[in-house]
């Protein structure tokens, strides 16, 4: 019988030249580091590789000062360890349930990885684009390259609206030339769903996969790589430039499972690019004392400032809503909506909440809708939205981002709601204004005592403004 | 406390029946828990299917027109005493068990101890012998565990395994005239004298209660006094 547990411990081989290895297997782990029993191959086959140097065996549960750690997703939570009496091994075999959807990494189960990466082919001026950058989105470029030629790190601090996946083309194209493998991470597939046709008109003659659950892509390896956070589980010092976009954004923004993620799927020499339009605490502090390299687009490209956020105080809204009404400012707020026709996202705490609320403000306008996270017709919904056929949408904090819809106000109600963070806060705010056409717009925050949060999102807005008018980058009045 | 199959935190009720009877917190949070549909009401004498819900087409007197057709059969008439269930297979329950038996997250089989326990107790008693319908080698391998036997081990009484299961392609992939021609593939895995026994089936799901009735027919054919079925979910 195979002692499957003792593998994750066995030494690497060297590579014995003489052996001829499988392409088929090699290549399925090309750049990936997966659970044995994610291998189409008879275990035999996969051993000898191992024994003739050409893959690697780790343990994919390890025991780190009496926790569980998980090599693939590094968990270390132990109410996300638990056992199971295993068939293969015979024992109880401890697994994590964090990373568990991609497959059960258990104790007898351990991951495999190829010692040989193929060399990917260099693209000489692969980028068809006409378009040209903002003074601002120029020099955020340039650090990109900078960035990309000597294997660096940098943050791209750039505000809602700023036209920061442009700011990458010239990087994409210095390394694609020089034979290096990009891969752009983002933690939702929406924006790989999105950045994926884009970026596959403007370099046309490479080869691009997108990674995302249910796609026809995963598994494979290319030169320009779009994968969602999720999906990077599976790579292993794969890449050699590692764009992670939304690094703030739910769910990976309190999540140490990124930046395990992330460095186990670049290589050691690499250069590591964040993209971020609300860096959390510690790297604004980071970046103010100089310790953290980034650059700032403080100013959208169509040069106009970004809209400041409005506090109005509108009491205890929790205990009116229990006689079934809504503060008088904010249905004040409603009511000029919809006379004036100017459409507007109405953001609130909970589902349970909205799903409450949302059949009184029917009776205001009858196409009001709600919309959340689990909601079936989210899509419909926003598309309705887009199209003009819904006036408000009451919403939970899952269109903070990625919905850009020209000409719309936003109003929060219960901004001093724990869910309504600084990054959350200046994401909404990031909502408006966002077209040369309509480029102002109001942002009202309804609350019941001002929180810190809501203050620092509305410092850090009239922060970044006030550095775009001392750069010389918004249109003079 | 985070919530075993959602993990969001909550907070778990405790009251004094708490403390008083030493009644185990919920391992869910109250969403999740409601949210697994607890079958109630009237049955199917023989299937246990929820008469509530299914169109009156479907039912004759006490049994379901599934329940009839089998008993009209021949070779399959009252092989199977009865089946109960304890939940509903809905779209929720069709998640939950995707992720503890596909994904394999065997810690979820808590989340049902319960109320599989309970369940057992209204319909069956200790002397029943209770048989876990059991996988394949191929399919334990894979898996790694056989979520009927995890299931069997909730009610902490005695299991026999005395079923043997050979390899065929999964069963879901087939429909109901399919599942019918196909051989038995179940034998008995040891020979014991099941003279004068009353035994119950463990299985996860209910579908078409073919799988059960040929096990429970080799059972019977063992000698068996009758054969019942336990399931975690009535699809």
């Amino acid at each position: 019988m195979i002692d499957y547990r003792a593998l994750g411990g066995l030494p690497k081989q060297p590579l014995h030249e003489h052996f001829s290895p499988s392409s088929s297997l090699l290549s399925f782990l090309a750049g990936k580091q997966l659970l044995l029993s994610e291998l189409p191959f008879p275990f035999e086959v996969v051993h000898q590789h191992y024994e003739h140097g050409y893959i690697v065996y780790k343990p994919s549960i390890v025991q780190h000062e009496n926790r569980y750690v998980c090599v693939r997703c590094g968990n270390e939570d132990p109410h996300l360890f638990a056992s199971f009496p295993c068939a293969r091994c015979g024992e109880a075999c401890v697994y994590c349930r964090k990373c568990i959807k991609m497959g059960r990494a258990s104790q007898c189960n351990p991951l495999v990885s190829s010692t040989q990466i193929p060399p990917s082919s260099p693209f000489s001026s692969s980028l068809c684009w006409q378009g040209t950058l903002s003074p601002a989105q120029q020099l955020a470029s340039d650090a990109v390259c900078e960035a990309i030629r000597r294997d660096g790190h940098l943050l791209v601090w750039a505000v809602c609206g700023a036209g920061k996946t442009e700011v990458l083309f010239h990087g994409i194209e210095l390394a694609l030339s020089q034979g290096k493998r990009v891969c752009l991470a983002a933690p939702r597939t929406d924006v790989i769903l999105e950045l994926a046709p884009r970026l596959k008109h403007v370099f046309p003659s490479v080869d691009v996969v997108a990674l995302y659950g249910g796609s026809e892509d995963r598994g494979k390896l290319a030169s320009l790589t779009l994968s969602t956070t999720h999906q990077l589980l599976r790579y292993h010092q794969a890449f050699d430039v590692m764009i992670v976009d939304e690094v703030d954004a739910f769910p990976y923004s309190v999540d140490a499972t990124l930046t395990h993620t992330v460095e186990q799927a670049r290589k050691p020499i690499s250069s590591l690019i964040y993209l971020t339009a609300t860096p959390n605490e510690t790297w604004q502090r980071e970046v103010n004392i100089g310790k953290r390299h980034a650059v700032t687009i403080p100013a959208r490209y169509h040069r106009h400032p970004l809209p400041v956020p409005v506090f109005e105080w509108c009491g205890n809204w929790k205990k009116l809503w229990k006689k079934k009404r809504l503060p008088a400012n904010v249905i004040n707020w409603i009511h000029l909506h919809l006379e004036q026709k100017k459409q507007a996202f109405l953001f609130v705490p909970h589902i349970d909440f909205l799903e409450q609320i949302v059949p009184l403000l029917k009776s205001f306008h009858p196409s009001i809708e709600g919309v959340h996270a689990e909601d079936p017709l989210r899509k419909e919904k926003v598309q309705q939205f887009r199209q003009g056929h819904i006036p408000l949408l009451v919403t939970t904090t899952i269109l903070e981002r990625g919905v850009t819809i020209p000409n719309i106000d936003v109003a929060v109600l219960g901004a001093e709601q724990a869910i309504f963070t600084e990054s959350a806060l200046v994401q909404i705010a990031g909502r408006v204004g966002r077209s040369a056409q309509y480029p102002n717009g109001d942002v009202r925050f309804f609350h019941y005592g001002k929180t810190q949060e809501m203050v620092a999102a509305k410092r850090q807005i009239e922060r970044m403004n006030k550095e775009a008018a001392e750069r010389g980058l918004l249109k003079t009045q | 406390m985070n919530c075993l199959i959602c993990h969001t935190p909550y907070n778990p009720t405790v009251s004094w029946r708490y403390l008083l009877t030493l009644k185990k917190v919920d391992c869910l949070c109250s969403k999740c828990r409601n949210a697994l549909m607890r079958i109630d009401g009237e049955i199917c004498d023989s299937c246990g299917r929820p008469f509530a819900g299914l169109e009156p087409l479907h039912r004759q007197g006490r049994l379901c027109t599934d329940c009839v057709r089998w008993q009209e059969d021949d070779e399959w008439k009252d092989v199977l005493t009865k089946n109960r269930s304890v939940y509903m297979y809905d779209e929720f329950m069709k998640e939950v068990v995707a992720l503890w038996k596909f994904r394999g997250d065997y810690a979820i089989v808590q989340a049902f101890q319960e109320e599989f326990c309970h369940e057992f107790d209204r319909y069956f008693d200790h002397t029943f012998l209770i048989v876990p319908i059991p996988l394949s080698a191929e399919r334990l391998y894979e898996r790694g565990f056989n979520q009927a036997k995890a299931l069997a081990e909730l009610l902490a009484l005695p299991i026999h395994e005395l079923l043997h299961r050979h390899h065929l392609e999964k069963q879901s992939k087939k429909s109901r005239r399919e599942r019918l021609r196909t051989e038995n593939v179940f034998q008995l895995s040891e020979k014991t004298s099941l003279q004068d026994r009353h035994i119950v089936l463990i299985d996860d799901i209910y579908t078409t209660g073919t799988t059960l009735r040929h096990a429970a027919k080799v059972l019977l054919k063992a000698g068996a006094a009758s054969v019942s079925s336990f399931t975690l979910a009535r699809g």
